[in-house]
């Protein structure tokens, strides 16, 4: 199956810094791939560099082919036509993403008749079946609602609504259940996984949630520090993560089954934190790394393959040494 | 005798759109040394309930009593010398530390107001609650800006623990950090309370850090307690079904792609539902629960539940 969508070596530059550092990836049609790191891994520019959607003084380099096209040569008129109609993206907080003073079905209409050629009359019976599909009670009575009048779940629906409106191929959620409670977390998860099915669609999930990524997500990509160090099936990442920043990471979250309290002892801990691999000309990971070596200080590790689907930076995992071909596939 | 005692507590705001009670009749005691959480929803009133225990928000009835004495009658003055033994950590550390007071401003205030008297005693304190919670001997000249935000919260706590309260109460506090760098700081509220006898009231919505790090969970809905039972009683059978559909909404790897456990919205603390205040998402709702408010009582020892059907 040809990707739908094959990252190469994107990076972010900004004048003082280089927050995405060479990343890679690639989404099929239909699936849902997790992008899982902590803030000032990368992730969220990732996700707005795939948009065109990054700030004014930031460059982005490498290529995104996405369903034919290279996204960062395309001319800012063409990237408007696939922007919003074959791939859209939802984020954290759905309140500032919303007009508020305009009515949820302006909202959506507006999106229709940019990319689509209706008229306002079918446009709005488009947003009411679009409202239906995003299981907002009553739609043709909420479609005249503004956004005050909605709760942060039916508003986050909204913002569903409007990005699958015109059926992307991808569409990118960038926290978009953080801000929301759990209870009702769950039912939009619940809700964009029926979406993915239904629309063919790929979803890229943006999070910081472990938890979210080992229930929903076909394929994981964990990021540190503005690069990918590790990939796989979130079955066999979360059972024997390889790199020890993912290991570490599971390590020391509290686990809602695990049977562990305080008074059995402490969580495990990471030491120090992210801000400290700045400046770091090796691997960035080292200066909290249980197992670093002398040689990491000096080269940023190479993704190895250990197996189709599985990748990790870091050549200190045990398991490497039993897997017959680990080949690099470049940073 | 329990360290507090609560009983029968209120707190109402008023609005334009009526008045909401966002504590409606809460009772609870937390025992000396314990570490009693409060869970639930946005809106459910665990903060304004925390809040309300040393009056930052004026309770419009009921009791609270702190070793004994009855905090709601109390004058301000006394009040005062009740806060030092009862103090708060909040979510944000960034927003409740002032950015343009250095740490040692910000750690030696607390003493001042509190009549620890002598400059170089309350530095000398506060050079070493700062090594206690793990910051560098030089972050006393630094701003709140120049530090992350474990750092800020470990500042936070620093702050709180500085005049050795007996009780601290903690809304939120590791849910605005990364998950590396949350484990460092629920360590650190572990060794202290051990290291100093604390007793907490922790406040959050995070079941999975609550399953860790309480010894006793009270969960809150639509301002009323509905299920209080030690930690390891919930986890081995929860009764209510608002907390059994809370604990199942947690994304959980044994759960791939399954449906969400109870549909509909919260709603609105405006206008809670007649009868018991779940029924509007309750799966286990009959004809009673739409009419009868549910009385709080007791299942086993130490378990409770505000549920007609609960077994």
């Amino acid at each position: 199956m040809a990707a739908l969508l094959d990252v190469r070596d994107l990076s972010v530059r900004f004048p003082s810094a280089e927050p995405v550092k060479g990343v890679s990836f690639t989404a099929n049609p239909g699936e849902m791939l997790a992008i899982v790191g902590e803030s000032g891994s990368g992730k969220s520019l990732t996700a707005l560099a795939l948009m065109g959607l990054l700030p004014r003084q930031a460059r982005a380099g490498g290529q995104i082919a996405f369903d034919g096209s290279d996204l960062l040569s395309l001319r800012e008129r063409d990237l408007r036509r696939i922007r919003g109609r074959d791939i859209a993206m939802i984020f954290q907080e759905p309140m500032t993403s919303l007009n508020p003073v305009l009515t949820i079905g302006d909202q959506i209409v507006e999106v229709l008749r940019i990319h689509e050629d209706l008229s306002r009359r079918h446009a709005r019976a488009r947003a009411i079946e679009l409202l239906e599909l995003v299981s907002i009670p009553e739609p043709a009575r909420r479609i005249d609602d503004y956004p005050h009048q909605l709760s942060g779940g039916m508003r986050q629906r909204v913002m569903i609504a409007i990005a699958v409106a015109c059926n992307p191929k991808l569409l990118i959620a960038d926290e978009a259940t953080t801000a929301l409670d759990v209870t009702i977390q769950a039912q939009v998860l619940q809700l964009l996984d029926n979406l993915r099915v239904k629309l063919n669609m790929a979803v890229i999930l943006i999070t910081h949630d472990l938890g979210i990524v080992a229930q929903w997500a076909d394929r994981v990509v964990v990021m540190y520090a503005g690069r990918k160090i590790e990939e796989g099936f979130p079955g066999p990442v979360f059972d024997t993560p390889y790199h020890p920043y993912t290991r570490g990471l599971l390590a020391a979250s509290p686990r809602l089954k695990a049977d562990y309290h305080y008074s059995d002892g402490p969580l495990s801990e990471i030491p120090g934190s992210i801000v400290s691999a700045s400046g770091e000309k090796g691997c960035s990971f080292r200066p909290r790394c249980p197992v670093a070596r002398p040689a990491c200080a000096f080269a940023v590790p190479e993704l190895l393959s250990v197996s189709a689907e599985r990748q990790v930076a870091c050549p200190y995992v045990p398991v490497l040494s039993e897997v017959a071909h680990v080949a690099p596939v470049g940073r | 005798m329990s360290l507090l005692s609560v009983d029968s507590l209120s707190t109402q705001y008023p609005g334009a759109a009526g008045t909401v009670r966002a504590v409606d009749g809460v009772s609870l005691e937390i025992a000396e040394g314990e570490t009693v959480a409060l869970v639930g929803e946005s809106g459910c009133g665990k903060s304004t309930l925390g809040k309300s225990l040393m009056r930052l928000v004026t309770p419009s009835s009921g009791r609270v009593r702190f070793q004994g004495r009855d905090v709601t009658a109390m004058s301000s003055k006394e009040l005062q010398l009740i806060r030092r033994s009862v103090q708060m950590i909040f979510q944000d550390p960034f927003a409740s530390l002032n950015p343009r007071q250095t740490i040692r401003t910000i750690l030696t205030a607390p003493l001042a107001v509190h009549g620890v008297s002598g400059r170089k005693r309350r530095e000398a304190i506060a050079a070493q609650m700062v090594e206690h919670v793990g910051l560098p001997a030089d972050a006393l000249d630094r701003f709140p800006h120049e530090f992350s935000g474990g750092q800020r919260q470990r500042i936070g706590i620093a702050r709180a623990l500085i005049l050795q309260p007996q009780l601290v109460i903690c809304d939120e506090p590791v849910s605005a950090l990364d998950l590396s760098i949350q484990a460092q700081i629920l360590n650190l509220l572990v060794e202290m309370k051990t290291e100093l006898s604390l007793s907490y009231l922790f406040i959050s919505h995070d079941l999975s850090v609550v399953r860790y790090f309480a010894d006793r969970v009270l969960v809150m809905y639509l301002g009323r307690i509905v299920e209080s039972a030690s930690t390891s009683d919930l986890w081995r059978g929860a009764k209510h079904p608002y907390t059994q559909a809370l604990l199942a909404a947690v994304p959980d790897p044994s759960r791939r792609k399954q449906a969400a456990p109870i549909t509909g919205d919260l709603p609105s603390p405006h206008n809670p539902p007649a009868g018991c205040r779940f029924h509007t998402r309750c799966p286990l709702a009959t004809d009673i629960c739409r009419t009868e408010d549910p009385t709080f009582r007791q299942l086993a020892d130490g378990h409770a539940v505000a549920c007609h059907h609960a077994q």
